[in-house]
């Protein structure tokens, strides 16, 4: 039985979703217009969009992001894949704590994480740049990938692997035959997590980031508090096309695992 | 290939070993670059200011001290304010939003994939995105003028409303999605009883649906109000001078300022209150759950 949806309800969460999805694609939209500084449509184009390919500054800050983004990325899907199955998997003295702690970083406000391993890197005497924006955001992806491993592990049938047991498989050829491969989407979509979270992290990177090291976001905040121009429209346009892919697959990876259960 | 095999078999054999060699490289992390730089903002905000913005030994009370000035304590109220009236503001419209996604029955998937999408959509642009919309002859004024419904353009961005509404265009997914999750959850035979025992839908909805989504009311509630106390970018973007809050008071003192002692007080000021509302919503979900069993 399922009562009908009042009218006036229906309407007002198609405005939310209007609210939630128009600012962008407005920007989106005029990223393709002619005119530089008139809101009014003066021609379909894609000046702008040629424009980026020679601009050397948002090129520099493109290759910083990607360093950073994949060097970031390995890291935390290996460090929170490795808590994931420590917590999921073994008891031991602290894992309560340690629980705990792990969703610390997720609700610290992004400015005090930024501003505080800025200090830290002050304190020790280290010099910003991409080193220092990896280790940052390493230590802010580590629990949201260790988050989503974990969820992907607790959702898996046991039996398969105390199956291979029995059949005479070793522990370790369990765990890279059977294990690993049944983990593997949920340690794909921690790193696509990691590497969304790592390419549009702008708080945490203005703290961290030096001189040569500006990565995208940082650039477009800069560009964004001086003027209004139609270049950061193409490049914020290029950025959300991206992740909206990322987060697809993102989406059908984790989906994935419902629809199993849902089977079982 | 075969001697990490050997080194793992063997490693197998000793599980405190194994669980060891899982945690170490993970917590080891996170208390180098997460823990003890927080201890090290906690040591800077009770030393003494040094040049340069640096610190020099001693402890000292002077940066808590002078965040009480009125000066401060307008931008601490005008920060709790707005957070609170930006997950007032959430709650108002994403509980309709998460009662239709629960009955949406086929566009479920969608509208739910529509609802997450913007939480993975760089902040900085959506940000920017207002901006483009709400200046003098941004989107939203262009359009106005053209419909002849203003004369001159509306002042719409650097005002207390910019904020509050980047704020709440920011952060309503978080209150959508799990009160959607515990609307889902909830017992469709439930209502049928109601309705057959001769409740009318008002009062099916007040005294069924509601007491049973509160979990997911609180938590939203929870996810919406930390990130907008801490919000920097929407005030600084949004806001301009005149609307700062503590996130942007904070990012002052490490630029332009360069007071680190005090922006680092600031930082703390700013924990704790997360802190009494992390506390506030663990005493509400623990009674919650108890009130659920009995």
């Amino acid at each position: 039985m399922r009562s009908r949806l009042p009218r006036s309800l229906v309407a007002f969460t198609a405005l939310c979703f209007v609210f939630l999805h128009a600012p962008v694609l407005v920007l989106a939209v005029f990223s393709f217009n002619h005119a530089r500084f008139s809101m009014r449509w003066t021609g379909f184009s894609l000046e702008w969009y040629q424009k980026l390919l020679h601009r050397s500054d948002i090129l520099a800050a493109l290759k910083v992001s990607l360093i950073v983004g994949t060097v970031s990325t390995l890291v935390s899907t290996v460090l929170g894949t490795l808590l994931a199955l420590a917590l999921a998997r073994h008891r031991f003295r602290g894992r309560t704590t340690l629980e705990g702690l792990l969703y610390l970083p997720i609700v610290t406000p992004e400015i005090v994480m930024g501003i505080s391993l800025l200090l830290l890197f002050a304190t020790l005497g280290m010099g910003l740049g991409i080193p220092t924006i990896v280790v940052a955001h390493v230590a802010f992806s580590i629990s949201f990938v260790a988050v989503v491993v974990r969820a992907r592990l607790e959702g898996m049938d046991r039996a398969l692997e105390e199956a291979a047991l029995t059949l005479g498989a070793d522990e370790m050829a369990v765990f890279r035959r059977v294990t690993l491969p049944l983990l593997w989407p949920g340690i794909l979509a921690g790193a696509l997590l990691a590497f969304t979270m790592s390419i549009d992290d702008f708080v945490i990177t203005f703290f961290v980031s030096g001189p040569g090291s500006t990565t995208l976001p940082v650039l477009i905040y800069s560009m964004a508090r001086r003027t209004i121009e139609p270049t950061i429209n193409a490049v914020s346009t290029v950025i959300v096309v991206v992740t909206t892919v990322l987060i697809y697959f993102f989406d059908r990876l984790t989906r994935g695992r419902g629809q199993e259960e849902a089977a079982a | 290939m075969s001697r990490p095999r050997a080194l793992l078999a063997g490693l197998n054999r000793r599980p405190r070993l194994v669980v060891a060699s899982l945690l170490a490289p993970g917590t080891l992390w996170l208390v180098v670059f997460f823990f003890v730089p927080i201890a090290v903002v906690l040591a800077y905000s009770f030393m003494p200011r040094g040049v340069y913005g640096g610190v020099t030994g001693g402890t000292t009370l002077e940066h808590y001290r002078r965040f009480m000035d009125p000066l401060y304590l307008t931008v601490l109220r005008r920060t709790v304010v707005l957070a609170v009236a930006c997950t007032g503001l959430c709650l108002l419209a994403g509980y309709p939003v998460a009662y239709v996604i629960a009955r949406a029955g086929r566009w479920k998937n969608l509208l739910l994939f529509l609802i997450v999408m913007p939480l993975w959509t760089s902040f900085l642009v959506r940000t920017y995105a207002m901006i483009f919309l709400l200046r003098d002859t941004g989107f939203v004024n262009t359009v106005l003028l053209a419909l002849g419904l203003v004369r001159e353009p509306l002042t719409l961005l650097y005002t207390p409303g910019a904020v509050l509404a980047g704020l709440v265009y920011g952060y309503l997914p978080l209150m959508v999605l799990p009160i959607y999750v515990s609307l889902e959850k909830l017992d469709p035979t439930l209502l049928e009883a109601a309705e057959v025992l001769g409740a009318r839908p008002a009062a099916r909805f007040w005294r069924i649906t509601v007491p049973l989504s509160m979990p997911g009311i609180v938590a939203g509630a929870m996810l919406v109000f930390i990130p907008a106390l801490g919000a920097f970018l929407t005030p600084d973007l949004l806001g301009g001078a005149k609307q700062m809050m503590v996130g942007t008071l904070v990012q002052n003192q490490f630029g332009a300022a360069r007071d680190w002692p005090f922006g680092s007080a600031a930082s703390f000021v700013l924990m704790a209150v997360v802190l009494v509302a992390v506390l506030a919503y663990l005493r509400l979900r623990d009674r919650g759950s108890v009130e659920a069993l009995a």
